[in-house]
């Protein structure tokens, strides 16, 4: 079927390289040109996995790429280890690498990675040019071995296209499982992400030693092609190679990866003048990845895409989808107790010893005026800030000082005032990533994903769009797909941020219907808004804030005509006596 | 002790440089909350631009400075308009990335039109240095680190005492309500391109005469840069001060006590140390993401 015939066309595809590569009649020059072009697209494949699914910045790929280099020459020409077993060595010594590289820096922004990564660079060329009587320092090193039954330039060239076509079809692949659709998801809103369920730092740290990995390989399969590999060949202007190979073709698809590089490759080779004069060329680059950057940021590949898209549109849905079921957990009576909670940011007590329980099903409404406390205490129950003090059980389970993905996995959803989905995925995909959170029951299998993300969508009633992608929606229609994409996850408790915010009236009206009809499938809501009506009309019980404490909690009526809460939120009498 | 008291001093004066340089990041990076990574190339160019005023056309020192400083000022506005603004309303990767790519342009650049053979430029003064007591006090350095310490005066008097000062500060902080104030964001953004521009090409100047003047100077004094705003608190003014003389010391006693090959690479070691244990350096203060 459509779904299979993708990696048919592939293997064909890649079959016929492979053939091509070890039996077409090829001078030597023709046969270095394209070992190069092989190896060093494999470590562009690294490259597309962390710069393009993950978003994170990597300028060291040529140090990685000159483990695997190094390891196979001193393996195969000084140790006399099979090329086999010096380049597994090599893959691994870069993959350690670099997990320890992303272990130190990816908590943090993407400057640091940056800088980090040049210095790493720049120190392992001082060690490849300084540690003599291991690297032998700028001579290099020479006769380095082929694998016994691939010595010839030919059949080496085969093991490179076969290598290609593997890696290759896995970095393909990899967007569309679950690592690869969370590191988009970090890339384009890191929160998000962390509120829906992905373990934010692990994911960055795998597609980084991912990358250093890629890196390895191939460093390992170019010292193979060359037989001699000496320090300036994986010094930091080929980490800027590397980096315009992946920009030019583009970095969102191993084939931009093919395509940048085989381009960097043969042009420099036919404009050999260029480099009669030192720098001339990566002053071109230099230049070159300016004007990428500004004019076709999705490269050459994502430039034909864009082009072509139309006649690849996935095929429709043929089933409408099923109905969506919730299944929350029943552990106790309350879904969410929390007590005593505290939060300060330095001298000020933004929330101040609260308590407040939810029950188990229906609509508890947590409001006050601005500056009461509200966001900052929906912040502490989802873990983007962690509290001060206090405790937050939910369905009886300490949740107070886990990262916001555990608390997904607890069963905790929620949404943002200000709305954040990952903009460049289409609404299915957005929602798809929801349903994935560990511990909900969707099944772990794609296809069911798919079913329970298509359910939510139609809940909120824009299944018809799924397809599209979520910018191309209106403010308030991103909003329902930002409640669908919680919902998705079958929370224990659904946590709103003034979702009625900026919505006009009759969005609001719809909005109330919706989570009229959330509540009804027995699901537990704690919604935090301004919009007065919506909260009678929907809330059965409130708790109210003022300047980080409560005034006041119970059932809606009742609140609602405290003296105290009229106070808070319109103003006292002028003749009533003034706050103590 | 002699010794030490020596490399002590020697040690603040590149440290010096490194602290000029890593203000003009720090700026840059209030401004626009983009790392420049071609920050280190600007001192680079204005090394070689001292080497063509001051040494191949062999005008007066002072007048050769000058002409540095005016060029410096027009790669920032150049620098302004190509590299950054075209890009900033994206996200930073884009941003980062195409100050990458000036960097590699300047530095290329510079490479072909020069050639790889490092240049010499003299220093200031006639006068060698000067021995006081134990120590022997270079005259270059000596000039390093006074005008360092005037540019420092002169940061703080400009950013907290003058208007345009102010407006600077109101444009780093918030872009927006900046523009709905009247200051004209663009051209502040401009000027801060410019004067970080200077800041990194009289850093620039001043280090080309105890080092060669060569390609490879820029990325090696913006790597020591950055690793002294990470030391001394990433985006913290006086952090970046401290880091960058912090820095200068340590890898001084560093190369002396322990390996000379190696000396570059001390600093990227504290800067992993700092990453791992302090990432909010001295004087930084963890900023959470607002939801």
């Amino acid at each position: 079927m459509i779904r299979q015939a993708g990696p048919v066309a592939y293997a064909i595809f890649a079959l016929l390289a492979v053939v091509a590569a070890a039996f077409a009649p090829l001078d030597d020059y023709m046969l270095h040109i394209l070992v190069q072009t092989a190896s060093y697209a494999i470590a562009v494949f690294g490259l597309t996995v962390v710069l393009g699914l993950c978003g994170q910045i990597n300028l060291a790929q040529a140090a990685f790429f000159g483990f695997g280099a190094y390891a196979v020459g001193l393996g195969t020409a000084d140790l006399h280890l099979d090329f086999w077993v010096a380049l597994a060595l090599g893959a691994a010594f870069a993959l350690v690498m670099g997990a320890f590289l992303g272990v130190a820096t990816l908590r943090l922004g993407g400057h640091y990675l940056a800088m980090v990564t040049i210095s790493f660079q720049q120190i392992v060329t001082l060690i490849m040019v300084n540690w003599i009587p291991v690297t032998h320092g700028p001579d290099g090193v020479g006769s380095i071995q082929r694998p016994a039954h691939f010595a010839s330039a030919h059949a080496f060239l085969g093991v490179c296209v076969v290598a290609v076509a593997l890696v290759g079809y896995l970095v393909w692949r990899l967007p569309h499982t679950p690592l690869g659709r969370a590191m988009r998801a970090l890339r384009d809103n890191e929160l998000a992400a962390s509120v829906v369920g992905v373990n934010v730092y692990r994911t960055k740290v795998a597609a980084f030693a991912l990358s250093a990995l890629l890196g390895g390989i191939g460093g390992g399969l170019f010292a193979g092609g060359f037989a001699y590999v000496s320090p300036d060949q994986f010094s930091f202007a080929e980490s800027i190679v590397f980096m315009t190979m992946v920009l030019l073709g583009g970095v969102a698809s191993p084939i931009g990866a093919v395509i940048g590089t085989a381009l960097l490759i043969v042009l420099p080779e036919s404009l050999r003048f260029l480099k009669s004069v030192p720098g001339l060329y990566l002053a071109i680059y230099g230049l070159a990845i300016i004007l990428i950057i500004r004019y076709m940021p999705d490269g050459i590949w994502g430039y034909v895409q864009q082009r072509a898209r139309r006649w690849f549109a996935p095929p429709p849905f043929g089933a409408p989808p099923p109905g969506l079921a919730f299944a929350p957990s029943h552990n106790g009576a309350l879904a969410l107790e929390v007590r005593q909670l505290a939060k300060y940011f330095g001298g000020l007590r933004a929330v101040d010893g609260v308590s407040f329980a939810v029950r188990r099903g229906g609509v508890h409404a947590l409001i006050g005026p601005n500056g009461s406390g509200k966001t900052t205490t929906l912040n502490v129950l989802s873990g983007v800030y962690i509290a001060t003090g206090g405790r937050i059980a939910l369905s009886g389970r300490d949740v107070a000082r886990l990262p916001p993905h555990q608390r997904a996995a607890a069963g905790l959803g929620r949404t943002f005032q200000n709305i954040r989905l990952f903009r460049s995925m289409s609404a299915l995909e957005n929602v798809v990533i929801g349903a994935e959170r560990s511990g909900c029951n969707a099944g772990a299998d794609h296809p069911a994903l798919v079913e329970r993300a298509r359910a939510a969508l139609a809940f909120v009633g824009l299944e018809a769009r799924a397809r599209e992608r979520v910018t191309g929606f209106s403010y308030g229609h991103q909003r329902l797909i930002e409640i669908a994409r919680a919902l998705a996850g079958n929370p224990a408790l659904l946590l709103l941020d003034e979702p009625a915010a900026g919505l006009n009236s009759s969005e609001k009206l719809a909005l109330r219907d919706l989570l009229k009809r959330i509540a009804a499938k027995g699901l537990t809501i704690l919604i935090i808004d301004h919009d007065m009506t919506l909260v009678a009309d929907v809330a059965a019980h409130i708790t109210v804030l003022n300047f980080g404490r409560r005034i006041a909690d119970g059932v809606a009526a009742d609140v609602l005509r405290q003296p105290d809460v009229i106070a808070a939120y319109l103003g006292s009498e002028p003749d009533a006596a003034a706050r103590p | 002790m002699d010794l030490v008291l020596q490399l002590f001093f020697t040690g603040l004066g590149i440290g010096a440089v490194y602290a000029l340089v890593a203000l003009g990041f720090v700026l840059i990076f209030r401004a626009t909350n983009v790392v420049n990574f071609a920050q280190g190339e600007f001192s680079m160019v204005a090394a070689y631009l001292m080497v063509v005023f001051a040494v191949d056309l062999d005008w007066p020192y002072g007048w050769a400075f000058l002409a540095t400083l005016a060029g410096m000022a027009l790669l920032g506005v150049v620098f302004n308009l190509g590299v950054y603004y075209p890009l900033r309303h994206r996200t930073f990767l884009p941003v980062i990335i195409s100050t990458i790519g000036a960097s590699i342009f300047l530095a290329n650049t510079v490479l072909a039109l020069y050639g790889p053979q490092p240049q010499v430029l003299p220093g200031w003064f006639e006068t060698p240095g000067v021995q006081l007591g134990p120590v022997y006090l270079d005259s270059q350095y000596l000039l390093i680190i006074g005008v360092t310490l005037v540019l420092v005066a002169f940061n703080h008097w400009f950013f907290e005492h003058t208007l345009l000062g102010k407006k600077l500060q109101a444009t780093s902080q918030d872009k927006e309500m900046a523009a709905l104030l009247g200051i004209p964001v663009a051209t502040m953004i401009m000027l801060t391109f410019v004067y970080s521009a200077l800041l990194g090409g009289i850093a620039g100047v001043l280090v080309a005469p105890i080092l060669f003047v060569s390609i490879q100077m820029g990325s090696t004094i913006a790597l020591k840069a950055f690793a002294a705003t990470i030391i001394g608190g990433f985006g913290d003014v006086t952090g970046a001060i401290i880091g960058g003389l912090a820095l200068g010391v340590i890898e001084t006693f560093g190369a002396a006590y322990l390996s000379v090959p190696y000396k570059d690479g001390f600093a990227f070691l504290v800067l992993v140390a700092f990453l791992i244990f302090r990432p909010q350096g001295i004087f930084g203060e963890r900023i959470a993401e607002k939801a």
